[in-house]
């Protein structure tokens, strides 16, 4: 998609002794077709270069934004005209019943039990999810032997399939013969059934989703320690901070955009967990799969969007869903975002 | 931007960039639609494209069909069963995508046959006259509200028990076919077999898989179903679900389940390793048994299922309206369901023929599965296909079960009681439209 634009824009630029290439150009000024004046040259040459300099930056993010209109914005908007009508996707007369949708939805406690495992899931596995990988990165953030095998390591979850993952992690949280749940015996405090609870689902997952991002955002945060200056933590240790006062004092205000944006980042991606439930109740009930188990007693609010849309086909409700959806994850992000850029207190240096 | 004079030059400039881009975007768009345009000339090279939900016994037979159609290429596509049926609906919908054939299975035909202006009238094509043959309640399924003939069948899932003989050994109970079959004419019969086979079985193994299938099954076999035949919902007041609910938790109650749902990892390896002992087996899950459980052949066997004959599953093949080649579509369909290819397949895979007249050919009432025991295969499924009452389908069917399935599998993992589960059925069903 870059190219044609940048193309036109060398085009655009009037090369020295020639006439101005531009004149040929659809993409120039001059594609409209008047033809330019040999005389008039020299003070066009320098309209056109403020041109360039004042306009090809724009030319240069429009790619961006075009594609962004086309794949967000008009996708956004259009959600929002069908969520006001009762659309099924089978059927071709889709009549506008209004805010119909959005009533039925504040009055579906199905819709906010979804809400409710969604922000559960997200808060089991954001906060232990940080909080580990701000410790792993501080522990790596010392010379080290080996530290690219390290490094290599944390990434090494992220890049197996999500498919692979809640497989194998479902076959550790099986009921007859998971592993968890053999030490759990054999511990003495007995089997789980994993699946069927509220609470146990939700941890199985949070798990699930640990373990692909922990060292993802750890490495975030090392790329952002390797910033801090050395002789901080050197004035530091001199005078006798720990290990872990130093990572308390000095490295997370340093770090605080990072943590920032981490935080930012994983509440997005948890407010929108889809594959995990879906494939967790998939290895245990294939009717269960889409409403979360059978008391959709895990099934996320994006589970319950594919549920309603792809599932009963009931696509205006999913897009009233969806709106919501969105609604919602604003405004977690927001209350989040306040409650980090709080936690500066006194920890400035 | 400082001066608006400024910001009339960018506009100047970007206006055309804008313009120049989203043709480029159209061009992408727009491309490749146009490759393949033209009415059936026999000469002209055609590609049409199969879409199905796992294996159909097809691949031979398309073979045969190049012979007769030269200039026709056929490829398959096979998806999940949910899956396919949820990107058809959305290929449907958005007018592309679609196969050229399209499987439809009849927990979902009557939601598509509801909309007959997305598929090709299939009597325009002179299939109508394929009537006679069919079974009647079958060929009813796949025709559209309006009168279109949207699908024409390929197999139906009359009833039948699978078991374990050895698992039945180890219990004391009779291994031989007839014999099992005797032990269980009615469902409380299955019960107290059940029971007995508990007493006397190897601990790790159950007597069946899951109430789930059960469930489905002994709806199946009552006149009416879930919908009535004006398409209302009847789970509430139909007496026969409430039948087949409290026998559900009578079996969960007993201890007779696994407590391994259908067609989950689990229960793939559940028919190797005998982690139960009976599993309903339609016609078309010969095939998948066998699949699964290669190292166990000799073990299955297959007895008439309790309670009197019932249907389960079954297709229809369709030609969405998007398809460009409707006529060599309706060729390819008429070719697959013919008489003769329907007793291929079942001979092949199992999927039993939809069309009554075979039922007594001596080819298929002969017809032995040597995995299964050597059980006379033809023989079971026709005498179960001959007595299957029809029964009306609904529209969100999948749906319908899907809300009971999972109040069975509430109480199974004791998560509410059987009242309360029950209650919570029906809440569900109610906001089901």
């Amino acid at each position: 998609m870059a190219s044609p634009p940048g193309g036109s824009l060398r085009t655009a630029t009037p090369s020295p002794g020639g006439p101005p290439a531009a004149q040929s150009s659809p993409g120039g000024p001059s594609g409209t077709g008047t033809p330019a004046h040999p005389r008039a040259a020299s003070g066009w040459r320098s309209r056109l270069h403020r041109l360039d300099r004042q306009a090809s930056p724009y030319a240069y993010v429009a790619p961006f934004f075009l594609l962004f209109a086309a794949f967000g914005v008009f996708p956004l908007i259009y959600t929002a005209w069908v969520s006001l009508h009762d659309w099924n996707l089978l059927s071709s007369d889709n009549p506008f019943i209004g805010l119909d949708n959005y009533k039925a939805l504040f009055a579906d406690g199905y819709f906010w039990n979804a809400a409710f495992n969604t922000l559960s899931i997200g808060v089991l596995s954001a906060v232990p999810q940080l909080l580990l990988a701000l410790v792993l990165a501080h522990l790596l953030n010392r010379p080290l032997r080996a530290q690219t095998l390290f490094r290599i390591t944390l990434l090494l979850p992220n890049v197996t399939s999500v498919v692979a993952v809640v497989v194998i992690f479902s076959q550790l949280f099986g009921r007859d013969f998971g592993l968890i749940n053999m030490v759990l015996d054999w511990l003495g405090f007995g089997r789980i059934n994993w699946q069927a609870g509220v609470a146990t689902s939700h941890v199985a997952i949070a798990v699930m989703i640990m373990w692909r991002w922990t060292g993802y955002n750890a490495l975030i945060y090392l790329a952002a320690m390797q910033a801090v200056p050395r002789e901080i933590y050197e004035a530091a240790t001199l005078d006798g901070a720990s290990s872990l006062k130093q990572l308390w004092g000095i490295t997370l205000p340093m770090i605080r955009p990072t943590v920032i944006f981490t935080v930012i980042v994983t509440t997005i991606g948890s407010m929108q967990i889809i594959a995990e439930p879906l494939l967790f109740g998939a290895q245990v009930s294939n009717g269960a799969a889409a409403t979360g188990g059978t008391d959709r007693q895990f099934q996320t609010l994006a589970l319950y969007l594919y549920e309603k849309g792809f599932r009963s086909f009931e696509f205006g409700y999913a897009s009233a869903a969806a709106w919501m959806m969105f609604l919602l994850v604003v405004v977690v992000v927001a209350f989040n975002y306040l409650v980090v850029r709080r936690m500066r207190g006194g920890l400035d240096v | 931007m400082g001066t608006p004079h400024a910001g009339r030059r960018v506009v100047r400039f970007v206006a055309p960039m804008l313009a120049a881009s989203l043709l480029t975007l159209t061009a992408c768009g727009g491309g490749g639609s146009d490759a393949t345009t033209g009415g059936g000339q026999s000469t002209e090279k055609i590609k049409l494209s199969v879409g199905l939900f796992g294996d159909f016994g097809f691949k031979p037979l398309y073979e045969e069909f190049k012979k007769t159609h030269p200039n026709v290429e056929i490829e398959e596509r096979q998806a999940a069963y949910a899956d396919h049926h949820t990107n058809l609906a959305a290929h449907l919908a958005t007018g592309a995508g679609a196969a050229d054939v399209e499987a439809i299975e009849v927990g979902y035909i009557s939601q598509f046959t509801s909309q007959p202006d997305k598929f090709h009238d299939l009597k325009q094509y002179g299939l109508d006259k394929r009537q006679g043959e069919y079974l009647d309640w079958k060929w009813q399924q796949g025709v559209a509200p309006d009168g279109a003939l949207i699908g024409l069948g390929t197999d139906v899932g009359g009833l039948a028990m699978c078991y374990r003989t050895d698992l039945f050994e180890k219990a004391g109970l009779p291994s031989k076919r007839d014999e099992v079959s005797a032990l269980w004419p009615t469902w409380e019969q299955y019960i107290e077999t059940g029971r007995k086979f508990a007493a006397k079985a190897p601990k790790d193994a159950k007597f069946f898989d899951s109430p789930g299938e059960i469930f489905r099954a002994i709806i199946a076999q009552a006149p009416v179903g879930v919908y009535d035949a004006q398409n209302n919902i009847v789970v509430a007041t139909n007496p026969d679900v409430k039948k087949a609910w409290d026998l559900s938790v009578q079996m969960i109650d007993a201890g007779l389940s696994a407590k391994i749902g259908a067609f989950t990892p689990e229960w793939n390896t559940g028919f190797a390793k005998g982690s139960f002992a009976t599993v309903i087996c339609p016609a078309w899950m010969t095939a998948y048994i066998q699949d699964q459980a290669k190292n166990a052949a000799g073990k299955w066997d297959i007895a008439t299922v309790p309670g009197g004959a019932g249907n389960s599953g079954g297709s229809h093949l369709t030609v969405p309206k998007q398809s460009k080649h409707p006529k060599e579509a309706a060729e390819l369909i008429e070719f697959l369901t013919s008489a003769q290819n329907q007793a291929a397949v079942f001979k092949a895979i199992g999927n039993f023929p939809s069309i009554p007249s075979l039922y007594d050919q001596p080819d298929i009432q002969n017809f032995t599965k040597d995995f299964f025991n050597d059980a006379p295969v033809g023989k079971i499924y026709s005498d179960a296909a001959k007595n299957l009452k029809p029964q009306h389908l609904g529209p969100r069917e999948g749906d319908v079960r899907t809300a009971v399935g999972n109040g069975i599998g509430r109480v199974e993992q004791g998560k509410q009681s059987p009242d309360e589960a029950w209650a919570q059925v029906l809440k569900d069903v109610e906001g089901i439209k």
